[in-house]
């Protein structure tokens, strides 16, 4: 029996899933005709009454964010989809569009319908040259088809290399022409988004799958999932387990289940820790194995649903050399705007190198704690929050491996052991 | 070098993708670099002339994000991750032993200008770590002796094609020509999908064991 229900994925087996004619074997583009042919206001209603929440980490739900762009105000409205996926760990939005890119489209399509929006960017990540192909081919055949075009376009904007502009604010600004840097909120973008107009921005995976949820009515939709966290969505599994991989499942769904469905930890070896949602959301153990992974279920336990980027970490794993290079990486890509990031980071990687190479002391932790405090709710956005995750969680969790590196004088794990090719001779 | 005219109409065609010009200055960053391989300080001008602002407003942009180079990059630029997930499954050691390989350090570009390294941070394919870029390109899966027999065919010439992306892996300025958002008409080359990105709908299937 299996608990797997792929929607957005249902059709990525066959070769030409990215295609046009692939995507219309299976009724692509017949939700965007129903939509066009309603009311925008039934649009965001039938959304709302989904309970579709925000999949790019912070679970808002999506149809009241749409309800928030003033009406009647003949300002031009702009929909933005947030496809700068780079959270470490997050590995669902670049298959997705790989492997489907005009399901988004007509997401596009919809949405903009709703919100009475003419203009829809797709702000992409610039590592990703096929995605980027695949995608701007895609836009060209709806074009082609006449989908886009009569009313609605959708322009691809492609990044370059800034996990910063994964943050709304600062995507604005990125594709405005400038430096990626947070904006002071208020005013939201829902009133002064790009250029300064009134502006939708969604994740790939929320806007994809609106769709569906057009074709098959909000009911369909509320039967999956959990009281307060509806649906269906993308868990991405990877580390050490024997299949690592993309699961689509309804929302609350365990750790637990999804490694038994999938053939389970590295054979040989055990859970460690793991992050639910990407670097950013706090450590999980194997006593988290049976959290519901849905917003309020991973809440409750101390940590965030984020991204639904499932890390695994067996025991071969030294913690803090995994929060180091989590940490170096939250330094390299703080944006330089506010005191307690640009200067926390610096400080919390210094002190982490220490500590990982045997020259640190217990006071340390205290500072590290401390520096956590001075960051966390003091930066600007969510990227200094963020950095302090792994920090806390890993000395609430792990502190005597902390304290094992004082006392052995460096790291005590071999990290041969923890490659792919550990055995294998690499 | 200096900018054709084709390439001026080009930057035209890319300027008026947006309702405000300025909004261009990405494309034509990456569109600077498909000519000149990396951003030149002609290259630069040209932008600030074409979008009426001062170039020191272009080189801001420029050096806010890591994929516009200040200086020459390899015909084939290697990115290895070494975040945390693909760093502990052997992205630390593909690093070491490219640097050893190649002979060059982090940011290096080898004597022959076919290959540069460059440690890079998570690229969104964590179901297959270890994660190599090569232009921007997937390889998946690798190891240290894939990712020495990797530069080594960039080397002879010959490069290995991806794992998920086109036939043939094309040059950091073919490259950059894409993400200045033209269509090189590669996109139907490939696989739609690898197969940790099917796991979960080959189970769902019934399709597994």
């Amino acid at each position: 029996m299996t608990k797997l229900t792929p929607v957005l994925s249902a059709h990525w087996d066959e070769k030409d899933s990215f295609t046009i004619e692939g995507y219309k074997r299976h009724g692509g583009y017949n939700a965007s005709a129903k939509a066009l042919a309603m009311n925008p206001d039934a649009v965001i209603q039938l959304v709302k009454d989904s309970g579709l929440r925000g999949r790019g980490g912070a679970g808002f739900p999506t149809g009241m964010k749409w309800g928030f762009i003033p009406q009647g105000d003949n300002k031009d409205h702009y929909l933005v989809v947030n496809a700068d996926e780079s959270e470490p760990g997050t590995c669902k939005d670049m298959p997705l569009l790989m492997a489907n890119p005009h399901v988004l489209i007509e997401g596009c399509i919809i949405a903009c319908h709703a919100i009475r929006a003419k203009h829809a960017f797709i702000y992409i990540r610039g590592e990703v040259t096929h995605v980027a192909r695949r995608l701007n081919q895609a836009i060209e055949d709806a074009y082609k088809a006449g989908l886009l075009g009569n009313g609605i376009d959708v322009v691809l904007h492609i990044g370059a290399g800034a996990y910063i502009c994964g943050e709304e604010t600062a995507l604005l600004d990125s594709l405005e022409g400038f430096r990626g840097q947070p904006r002071l909120r208020p005013p939201f973008p829902a009133i002064a988004g790009l250029y300064a107009r009134p502006t939708v921005v969604n994740n790939v995976e929320s806007i994809a799958s609106v769709p569906a949820i057009i074709a098959n009515g909000a009911e369909w939709y509320q039967s999956m999932g959990t009281e307060k966290s509806k649906g269906a969505t993308l868990y991405s599994l990877s580390g050490h387990v024997n299949n690592p991989g993309q699961f689509e499942a309804p929302l609350g769904i365990t750790l637990r289940e999804i490694l038994e469905l999938s053939g389970g930890i590295r054979t040989g070896h055990t859970l460690k820790f793991w992050t639910p949602g990407g670097s950013s959301t706090p450590l999980f153990t194997a006593e988290h194995l049976d959290v519901p992974l849905d917003y309020e279920g991973v809440s409750a336990a101390g940590s965030m649903l984020g991204t639904k980027a499932l890390q695994i970490f067996d025991e071969t794993t030294c913690v803090v050399r995994a929060v180091l290079r989590w940490t170096e990486f939250y330094k390299h890509e703080s944006c330089g705007k506010c005191t307690p990031c640009r200067e926390g980071t610096w400080w919390l990687v210094q002190l982490l190198r220490d500590l990982e190479a045997g020259k640190g002391t217990e006071a340390d932790l205290a500072k590290l704690l401390d520096l956590c405090d001075n960051i966390m709710g003091r930066s600007f956005c969510a990227l200094g929050d963020g950095a302090t995750s792994p920090i806390t969680s890993s000395i609430k969790y792990f502190r005597d491996e902390y304290i094992a590196h004082i006392t052995h004088g460096g790291c005590p794990f071999d990290p041969v052991a923890s490659t792919l090719f550990a055995g294998a001779g690499a | 070098m200096a900018f054709s005219q084709e390439d001026l109409a080009i930057m035209e065609t890319i300027i008026k993708r947006y309702p405000r010009p300025r909004s261009a200055i990405m494309p034509l960053l990456h569109f600077v670099q498909s000519r000149a391989g990396y951003v030149t300080n002609e290259g630069i001008e040209l932008i600030a002339q074409q979008l009426d602002l001062a170039a020191a407003e272009v080189t801001a942009v420029s050096t806010f994000y890591t994929q516009y180079k200040p200086t020459p990059v390899g015909e084939y630029h290697v990115g290895v991750c070494t975040n945390t997930l693909c760093a502990i499954m052997g992205g630390d050691a593909i690093m070491d032993a490219l640097k050893d390989h190649l002979g060059i350090e982090n940011d290096g570009v080898t004597a022959d200008g076919k290959v540069s390294l460059e440690h890079i941070e998570c690229n969104a394919a964590c179901d297959y770590a270890p994660v190599v870029m090569a232009n921007w390109e997937f390889y998946d899966n690798q190891s240290v002796q894939s990712a020495k027999d990797l530069v080594d065919s960039m080397r002879a010439g010959n490069p290995k094609p991806p794992t998920r992306g086109p036939n043939t892996l094309v040059t950091w300025k073919q490259a950059s020509e894409v993400l200045a958002g033209l269509n090189d008409g590669r996109a139907n080359e490939g696989v739609q999908a690898g197969g940790p990105t099917l796991l979960g709908l080959k189970i769902a299937k019934g399709e597994t064991k």
